[in-house]
């Protein structure tokens, strides 16, 4: 093959590339459109109703001193949402911390099973222990989420209200957002092969209802609110309480405040 | 129990020591994706042992030229077999080409793939057999007269213009390869080392470190097969070139070692927060795999082998034992290596405070004999490839048929 022959063949080969790209994206134009039949830059609240997600900025304040650790939200979160009721998939879940005399935290997640939770309470040794408390753990909807970045077909993606959420249509299984989630919030739900966490009952939410785990919590030790919206609960919680962040060192900017939170917990 | 929960999942909660999120129990990333990493970068190291050849001019080393590129062709057609048999929706997988989500790293596989597949790998073959090919095509019979005529892409040009042609498109291409063939196993690596929630794989050495053990793997692979095929084809081996390219693992060996060894003693100067529950990993979960598979058997016995080698004056028999000794412990090494990232990440809880138990599956579709097929496929290939493209050039001048 000499010079000539080749660049004939480039000549030849290009269009053809060329070709196949616009059937590709004719293809693919054609998935989408099926599925949005509203463009999303032409109408982004389209099926929404009244409800305007840019106007809003969700997140959730945890006062721990106040959770007593019933797990009621646990619980409400599982029936809310469909959770798998095994005892290791959770959107949220309440974590027990001990910390003994010698500096030792012992932690352990409060069982879904009452007969384990009081096998569970009964258990241990209580002269040795310093402190002790409950932290609920959710998703943390992260304004700077790992989940969203790590995502390699875009299916989680955060809302304009602030909500990371996942296209259940679209996710692949592939388990990235998993590994990449610091907080272990996500779990893989094997009935839709498909990877899950809290997306703060977004389809509460969006109709002006509380979270569900927040609307069952009997010490209302959490605090769902607006944060765009100076006369909101959440607002209020952070203007009265120092609060704190899970892992903060990690930059994923969580929208789930935490008051009095002890440096034990991670 | 809900239909398609893993059952072995209850199990492992017995298994687990001190405190995880919940959500952990799981490990998600299982032996296919240990299967992954360790092929592209048999991948990529096979084809770095091609380019010596072509760019740096070793001489020496071009009787493996075409099996390191035929090598790096089988593996690299393995290479998506595993993702795809990991996804939980593998037929939604043509979505990351179709919608790319251009921050993750992940979405980049296809491009990188497909890249180094069609961009580098077939055309450098294609230019380096053309020749070849028509030649044998005029010589053989129906069907392999056919399907290489198909594989030539019907030239049919022998001339001194058109295969001095071939040679500058195959050194251009073997310079563009390098840094592709770097991408792709470097890539592999940043996946895991951009994870920055977990400690044992976030570290910006990371693709470095897959890059060389790549090289090494890659390197010992060649040296395995050529060996293997030569004493099938009872011919000699050429010992210059077994010689050299055991003294390139050699070098490779070291500077393996010593990155690995610099991010060990890196990780434990630094000592963060991480440190205790990365030390409880290795001492009781990590150290069979990662003190004796990965750092003794894996690579200081080897290296010592490869020393040895070098220093003393042994016979040609003794040497040959010496290195597939070398060999075969390197790529044990290299696996163990690859199982150690992929499968260790995933032992610790991000509390920091647990550890968590693998127990792999035997016969399910991430299991044992799904990843030993995969394993074994790519020698499959490379036998039908080196069928139908031989590994030796045909000599100079042409002969008559044409």
């Amino acid at each position: 093959m000499n010079k000539r022959q080749f660049l004939k063949g480039m000549i030849l080969f290009i269009p053809a590339g060329q070709l196949l790209e616009t059937l590709a994206r004719q293809a693919g134009a054609a998935e989408t459109g099926k599925k949005e039949p509203a463009r999303q830059d032409a109408e982004p609240d389209a099926g929404l109703g009244d409800y305007r997600p840019a106007e809003h900025w969700y997140g959730m304040g945890i006062e721990i001193d106040k959770c007593i650790g019933c797990n009621r939200c646990a619980e409400a979160c599982k029936a809310e949402n469909d959770v798998p009721a095994e005892p290791f998939f959770f959107r949220t879940w309440v974590e027990r911390y001990r910390v003994m005399h010698d500096g030792e935290a012992r932690v352990e997640c409060i069982s879904v099973n009452p007969q384990q939770r009081r096998a569970d309470r009964e258990g241990g040794d209580d002269r040795d222990v310093l402190r002790t408390f409950f932290v609920p753990k959710l998703c943390n909807q992260c304004a700077h989420p790992p989940c969203v970045q790590v995502c390699p077909v875009g299916a989680t993606f955060s809302t304009r209200d602030g909500v990371v959420l996942i296209d259940k249509d679209r996710c692949i299984g592939c388990r990235y957002c998993i590994q990449a989630c610091p907080y272990g919030a996500r779990y893989f739900d094997h009935r839709a092969n498909i990877a899950d966490k809290c997306a703060f009952c977004y389809h509460r939410i969006t109709k002006d209802l509380l979270p569900a785990c927040v609307e069952v919590c009997p010490t209302q030790a959490r605090i769902f609110g607006d944060l765009r919206s100076k006369a909101s609960r959440l607002v209020r919680f952070q203007r009265m309480n120092k609060v704190g962040v899970l892992k903060p060192a990690l930059n994923t900017e969580p929208k789930v405040y935490y008051a009095q939170l002890d440096g034990e917990v991670r | 129990m809900i239909a398609g929960i893993p059952k072995g999942l209850s199990e492992l909660m017995g298994q687990v020591t001190g405190y995880i999120y919940p959500n952990e129990i799981e490990i998600h990333w299982s032996i296919l994706i240990v299967v992954y990493p360790y092929i592209t970068g048999l991948v990529a190291g096979a084809f770095i042992l091609a380019s010596l050849v072509k760019v740096f001019n070793v001489k020496e080393v071009q009787p493996t030229y075409r099996l390191s590129l035929l090598t790096a062709l089988a593996f690299l057609l393995v290479a998506p077999f595993p993702l795809l048999l990991h996804l939980g929706h593998p037929e939604r997988s043509f979505e990351i080409f179709l919608t790319p989500h251009l921050s993750s790293a992940m979405a980049m596989f296809g491009f990188v793939y497909a890249w180094y597949l069609m961009g580098v790998l077939l055309l450098e073959i294609w230019f380096e057999y053309r020749r070849d090919l028509i030649v044998l095509a005029g010589q053989e019979r129906f069907p392999l007269k056919w399907i290489h005529r198909v594989l030539t892409l019907f030239s049919k040009d022998v001339s001194d213009q058109a295969v001095a042609f071939d040679r500058k498109a195959i050194k251009a291409i073997t310079i563009i390869g390098i840094p592709s063939a770097f991408l792709l196993h470097g890539y592999v690596g940043f996946i895991f080392g951009s994870v920055k929630a977990n400690p044992w794989w976030g570290s910006v050495l990371m693709p470095i470190v897959f890059l060389m053990s790549a090289i090494v793997s890659g390197i010992a692979m060649v040296i395995f097969l050529y060996m293997v095929i030569t004493a099938m084809r009872n011919e000699k081996i050429d010992m210059r070139c077994l010689d050299r390219i055991a003294s390139f693992l050699f070098y490779a060996v070291i500077v393996d070692f010593s990155l690995e060894a610099l991010d060990f003693i890196h990780r434990l100067y630094e000592s963060e927060e991480s440190i205790k529950i990365l030390g409880k990993l290795i001492s009781l979960k990590l150290f069979m795999n990662l003190v004796v598979l990965q750092i003794l058997l894996g690579m200081l016995i080897p290296l010592a082998i490869l020393v040895i080698a070098r220093l003393r004056h042994f016979n040609e028999d003794m040497r040959k034992l010496l290195y597939f000794t070398a060999v075969i412990l390197i790529q044990m090494g290299i696996f163990s290596t690859r199982w150690n990232v992929v499968i260790g990440g995933q032992l610790f809880s991000k509390s920091f405070r647990g550890l968590m138990t693998y127990k792999m599956e035997m016969t399910g579709l991430e299991g044992l004999l799904t990843a030993l097929v995969l394993l074994a496929l790519p020698f499959v290939i490379l036998t039908v490839l080196i069928r139908i493209l031989p590994t030796r050039r045909l000599q100079d001048p042409l002969p008559e048929v044409l």
